[in-house]
């Protein structure tokens, strides 16, 4: 039953969420130095640290400190950030909106260009657009996100200055998005000039984030769609005359886009990671930039709570993939 | 598999462009024409030699500082070689090992095992190698280790996944009954056939490690600005894109060409052994 399987999936995240925050205690508890130390200004009396030190249960065994943590982290506690003094669950409230919508756009991006690569693969077959596809998906998968980045920056940027390689909109544009959401918000409020900035602005980062995406999901839905082909049913539909576009379009496609799906379920969760550094290349201020200046400021809590959103990010997703998986597939059930 | 199976193009291609690193590697004060920290500011932001203000003394420009890019470039194919071998090397004995493990004994290891899987999979995979460097600390053994650290799971996996279809197969059940101990038959039997797999894997991951090392020189983490790497040249070409993008332009080139050889050598491995390898 697919139910048990997923009820099975779903106690297993227990223990996965714990085993991630024990990970991220161990990792910033084994930071060289005293965290306290980084925290306080020199000058600092030892009264000072030791106030510190049990303001922050330092003072306590490993595993005690290791039950508060887990008990702070139940009760959405994140703490606060060292180097922007702020509670670190309203800075993530205010980061991560931009890279849910970049990471959705280039979601959508990878989608419509590696369904389109897989349709007109198949639909030339044995012409010189197949043998296209076929090669360029290969190059494409083997380079990660971030060189794609590089070279649209090199080559959009720079070589044939078309699109914008920094920043969220045009300088003289003047936006605040009160939820974080800043394409949703802009287009809701009607500023269509700040919508089309913004996502002028993210279309080399989310290109960069949606290739290899792209190349997986047209290979994949490729290899489905060559098989759906060869059923009984297509062959009745081109027998009745439809035309080649509308066997594929309507007829093989619905069925073939399952696998593809999952498959972009999945690697929806590398997308998501990718961020952290499309979004530092390309100076946007979401949440995987301000990770990478939380690790170089050695702001722990900002760090440790960032990796846990990431974290969630991922089980919700993969969760999420299994229950459409499951309920699509109906030969997975009962396993 | 007692012949030798024959070699795809894609596996001789790859296995070039690896020649071609490790000789680069190897010969770099041979070949590199300047010393690659050797600043002269007179011959600073030189363009590549056939643009109009360039010299063939630097036949691919020099950087701000007038360091000779080239020189850089092929210094920088020292440490990508060694994050390439360590970093696969290391990530590959740990999650072999804990995929041996856990696929030939079941119960308790492999609950454990695959639990840890679990946890390492929920986790983006830069944000942990960039954490874990500011961690340890830079340098090239922090490199090496934040790649073993992260990867393990991709080789325990197919590992774990491969020993679990082996073991069931009658010829360790047959190793068992002439009296092999579990432990040899594991490492007799079982790994022997796993092994072409873990090729492949191992020439992907080498790919893997290059561009971590990159991505970590990228955000300041790797190596002292002292060794030239590929990523410490991303960095800097991507301050100055604008002034010399051709100081961008190589260093990408450089290690898209080593990804790119390293997937063909993977793949064509693949193809190579597919045969022999097949059920």
């Amino acid at each position: 039953m697919g139910s048990l399987v997923l009820l099975r999936r779903l106690l297993l995240v227990v223990p996965t969420l714990f085993g991630v925050a024990l990970v991220v205690f161990v990792l910033m508890r084994v930071v060289p130095g005293d965290p306290v130390s980084m925290m306080i200004g020199p000058g600092a009396t030892a009264q000072d640290i030791a106030t510190l030190r049990s303001l922050y249960g330092l003072d306590h065994s490993i595993a005690t400190q290791f039950g508060y943590y887990l008990r702070d982290l139940v009760g959405g506690d994140f703490g606060v950030s060292i180097s922007r003094k702020q509670s670190v669950a309203e800075l993530i409230a205010q980061r991560l909106p931009l890279t849910l919508e970049l990471s959705s756009i280039a979601t959508l991006l990878a989608l419509a260009m590696g369904v389109g690569a897989a349709l007109a693969a198949t639909h030339w077959r044995d012409r010189w657009i197949e043998r296209c596809v076929d090669a360029a998906t290969g190059v494409i998968t083997a380079i990660p996100d971030f060189l794609w980045g590089l070279l649209g920056i090199l080559l959009f940027g720079v070589l044939l200055p078309l699109l914008p390689v920094f920043g969220l909109m045009d300088s003289d544009l003047r936006f605040e998005a009160t939820s974080g959401f800043v394409i949703g918000e802009s287009l809701l409020r009607g500023r269509l000039d700040v919508f089309a900035s913004v996502l002028w602005h993210l279309l080399l980062p989310a290109a960069a984030l949606a290739l290899p995406l792209a190349a997986m999901i047209a290979r994949v839905l490729k290899a489905s769609l060559t098989e759906v082909l060869a059923q009984d049913y297509i062959l009745v539909a081109r027998v009745k005359g439809f035309s080649p576009w509308r066997v594929l379009w309507r007829e093989a496609l619905r069925n073939a886009l399952s696998p593809a799906l999952t498959l972009a379920g999945v690697q929806f969760t590398f997308l998501i990671g990718g961020t952290v550094l499309i979004e530092k290349l390309f100076g946007l201020p979401g949440l995987g930039n301000m990770a990478i200046d939380a690790v170089t400021s050695r702001d722990l809590p900002l760090i440790q709570g960032i990796v846990l959103t990431f974290a969630l990010i991922f089980i919700a997703v993969n969760l999420l993939v299994d229950a459409l998986n499951s309920s699509l597939n109906p030969r997975l059930r009962g396993h | 598999m007692l012949r030798t199976p024959r070699l795809t193009a894609r596996a001789w291609i790859g296995l070039a462009v690896f020649a071609l690193l490790v000789i680069i590697a190897l010969a770099a004060p041979w070949l590199a024409p300047h010393d690659p920290l050797e600043q002269d500011l007179l011959a600073a932001s030189l363009p590549p030699a056939w643009a109009t203000d360039g010299a063939w003394s630097h036949p691919f420009g020099t950087d701000t500082l007038g360091r000779d890019i080239v020189s850089r470039l092929i210094y920088g194919a020292r440490p990508a070689l060694i994050v390439a071998l360590a970093g696969a090397s290391l990530a590959g004995l740990a999650g072999t090992l804990l995929g041996l493990l856990a696929g030939f004994y079941g119960g308790i290891a492999d609950a454990l095992i695959s639990r840890a899987v679990d946890v390492w999979m929920s986790f983006p995979a830069v944000l942990l190698a960039i954490v874990l460097v500011a961690v340890m600390g830079t340098g090239l053994t922090a490199v090496v280790l934040a790649i073993a650290i992260i990867d393990w799971t991709r080789f325990c996996r197919v590992v774990r996944a491969e020993t679990q279809a082996q073991a069931r197969l009658d010829y360790v059940s047959s190793a068992r009954v002439i009296g092999l101990t579990p432990a040899r038959a594991l490492l007799r039997e079982v790994l022997p056939n796993v092994a072409p797999l873990l090729l492949t894997l191992f020439t992907l991951e080498m790919g893997i490690a290059v561009v971590v090392e990159a991505i970590l020189s990228f955000v300041g983490l790797s190596l002292s600005s002292d060794t030239p790497t590929w990523g410490g040249l991303i960095q800097e070409g991507r301050l100055y894109v604008h002034q010399t993008p051709w100081l961008l332009g190589l260093p990408i080139a450089a290690i898209v060409v080593t990804v790119l050889g390293f997937n063909a050598l993977g793949d064509g491995l693949r193809e190579s052994l597919d045969p022999v390898l097949r059920r």
